[in-house]
């Protein structure tokens, strides 16, 4: 299979010792080893100026062909609410057993797609970028990270329709709208985690981009997006015990559910899993601690023919 | 043939030494040490023209059994290669197409993992070539900041060479173009404004792939001249080109690779004298003055 095997490959075994001893003698070290874990952080804070600039570049580049540019930013998020609105509010009728129902779905869309698009664009991260990994040194994980950070953006323009939506409804200003700040920053941590965990595997096997999008509509559905965990479960009755909190400590049904306690008036403490901020914090460090050690653990290796 | 390598056997050192007696602007600090090189591509799906799916399936199947069988093919591009580049040094990398010169100058940059031997450098060798980071949607400034950013450079350092790299490309010579995107550039502007950023970094290691060869006359001068001032700051440049007059013009060593063994090492003109015969560029070189004139007749006659 080797193009070389009838070339005579030169025999310099006496040198090998020589020029490794030489290398040591003025300090060099060797090319393309993984940094410490540490010394890995410290380059990426050092690279935070180019994570923040790559993340506004990609978003503003989404959109700058089309006509109506950047109000597609609040567009694709409200015209995405309108279509489950239609299947589930109208078609299924889930309305009449949640109040408020608008901002309760709105909430959830959003709030879903922003953990959905950061695992989307996270398994591609870096074997959609293989021509910058193989031409710039950077910490690769400013990739994930970036992409991550992109999709947060992508949300605040989201929210601001958000908040217009529930000022229509008739839903109070209140202080409690302040707590959508950790919400956001807590999701936010998790969401990179699992991105990070998907871009090594989208890496080594670029096939799970194409399942990607099977897995996350199946947990879009028992997330609770479109109804109530709450109500569903009170309905049927002869569910096994467990299922119930299960399906409410999934992250990011504890997310969604923090977002609307946050923001709409009706939707009560009661309706929230126990220990919620515990679940909250406890899924973000998690995600994003063992995310970003799994991915720093392949680091050498991202970018190989 | 047997020549080089028996050469080359006898140690790297001793040449490095009666090199260093030919030029003065080389000093005796290795910056790159290459200690017995070898690169292994892995490519997935080349089994030939049966239905690839089952080859697939098979490969899944038997993963760590049957490399070769599943067919996953290894291709050695490179093989067994040593050099130390030491600092002051301007080196050029020749060898027929597809003979591993940018894979040897990727695994130098670490951007691709050695399958034997090592690589030692001093602090972080960089590739020339922003390419990937410039996004065609943005107008030149933002990429210029992009760009700058991408290469490990502050915001103000950027700042503070922003001008000159907007200069040095010339791309408002005609017009405000840098607040353009850069998708409504002509691919010498962008090649240009490309080459423009990637240079205003100083480089401890700078390796070089072929980026001479894009632009006019004028900028293939100004970019050399550029070259020559990164040398002065930099230590230590590779240089990748088919271009032999690019390389004679900047280069005082050359490493000639063939089918990814290092054939040849040593002074340029030595190196490139037995690389034209081997390539039978000399022979073109003769019948240059006689093609000359051929137009003119050519001309009368039509």
């Amino acid at each position: 299979m080797s193009q070389v095997l009838h070339t005579p490959p030169p025999t310099s075994t006496a040198d090998d010792d020589d020029l490794a001893a030489l290398a040591a003698r003025h300090g060099l070290t060797v090319s393309g080893a993984r940094p410490t874990l540490p010394q890995y952080v410290r380059e990426l804070w050092a690279r935070r100026h180019f994570i923040a600039a790559f993340s506004t570049a990609k978003l503003t580049s989404q959109y700058s062909q089309a006509k109506l540019g950047q109000v597609w930013q609040v567009m694709t998020p409200l015209l995405n609410a309108a279509v489950y609105y239609f299947i589930f509010g109208v078609l299924l009728d889930t309305k009449r057993s949640v109040p408020d129902y608008i901002p309760f779905l709105v909430t959830g869309v959003f709030i879903w797609t922003f953990t959905q698009s950061s695992i989307l664009t996270g398994t591609r991260a870096i074997s959609g970028n293989l021509g910058l990994v193989r031409a710039l040194h950077f910490p690769r994980a400013a990739l994930p990270i970036s992409f991550c950070l992109q999709q947060l953006q992508q949300l605040l323009f989201s929210m601001c329709a958000l908040v217009v939506i529930l000022l229509c409804f008739g839903i109070p200003v209140s202080f409690s709208w302040f707590l959508a700040i950790p919400v956001l920053v807590l999701q936010f941590t998790f969401n990179t985690g699992i991105a990070m965990i998907m871009a090594r595997l989208g890496s080594k096997t670029p096939d799970i981009a194409q399942l990607m999008p099977f897995v996350l509509r199946t947990w879009m559905y028992i997330s609770g997006v479109m109804w109530s965990i709450d109500k569903l479960t009170k309905q049927h009755d002869d569910l096994p015990s467990w299922v119930a909190p299960a399906l409410k400590a999934n992250p990011p049904a504890v997310y969604i559910d923090l977002m609307r306690y946050s923001l709409i008036d009706s939707f009560h403490a009661s309706q929230l899993p126990p220990h919620v901020w515990a679940l909250a914090v406890g899924w973000a460090l998690l995600a994003g601690v063992c995310g970003f050690i799994y991915f720093w653990k392949a680091e050498e290796t991202y970018g190989r023919g | 043939m047997a020549e080089y390598t028996e050469e080359f056997a006898d140690g790297i050192t001793d040449r490095m030494t009666d090199q260093a007696a030919d030029q003065t602007s080389r000093s005796d600090i290795p910056t790159v040490v290459a200690d017995s090189v070898d690169i292994v591509y892995r490519v997935n799906g080349t089994s030939g023209g049966r239905g690839s799916a089952t080859a697939a399936l098979n490969r899944m199947l038997r993963r760590k059994q049957a490399d070769q069988a599943s067919g996953v093919r290894k291709v050695h591009a490179v093989r067994n290669v040593s050099f130390v580049a030491y600092k002051g040094e301007a080196i050029g990398l020749i060898g027929t197409n597809g003979s591993g010169k940018s894979t040897l100058l990727k695994a130098v940059a670490g951007l691709l993992p050695v399958e034997n031997g090592r690589i030692y450098t001093d602090g972080q060798p960089s590739l020339l070539g922003v390419n990937a980071a410039l996004m065609s949607d943005l107008t030149g400034e933002r990429n210029v900041y992009l760009g700058g950013l991408a290469m490990g450079m502050s915001r103000e350092e950027i700042k503070e060479r922003y001008d000159d790299i907007v200069d040095f490309s010339g791309i408002n010579e005609k017009g405000d173009f840098i607040t353009l995107p850069m998708r409504t550039y002509s691919s010498g502007m962008g090649a240009r404004l490309r080459f423009s950023i990637a240079a205003a970094k100083d480089h401890d290691v700078l390796l070089i792939d072929e980026a001479l060869a894009t632009g006019d006359a004028a900028f293939r001068k100004r970019s050399e001249q550029r070259i020559r001032e990164l040398r002065k700051h930099a230590g230590t440049v590779f240089l990748v080109s088919h271009n032999n007059k690019t390389i004679r013009d900047t280069c005082d060593r050359v490493l000639w690779l063939e089918r990814g063994v290092l054939r040849m090492d040593g002074p340029t003109e030595d190196v490139l004298a037995e690389y034209e015969a081997f390539t039978g560029d000399k022979t073109d070189k003769t019948a240059k003055p006689k093609a000359k004139p051929k137009p003119k007749p050519a001309a009368v006659t039509a």
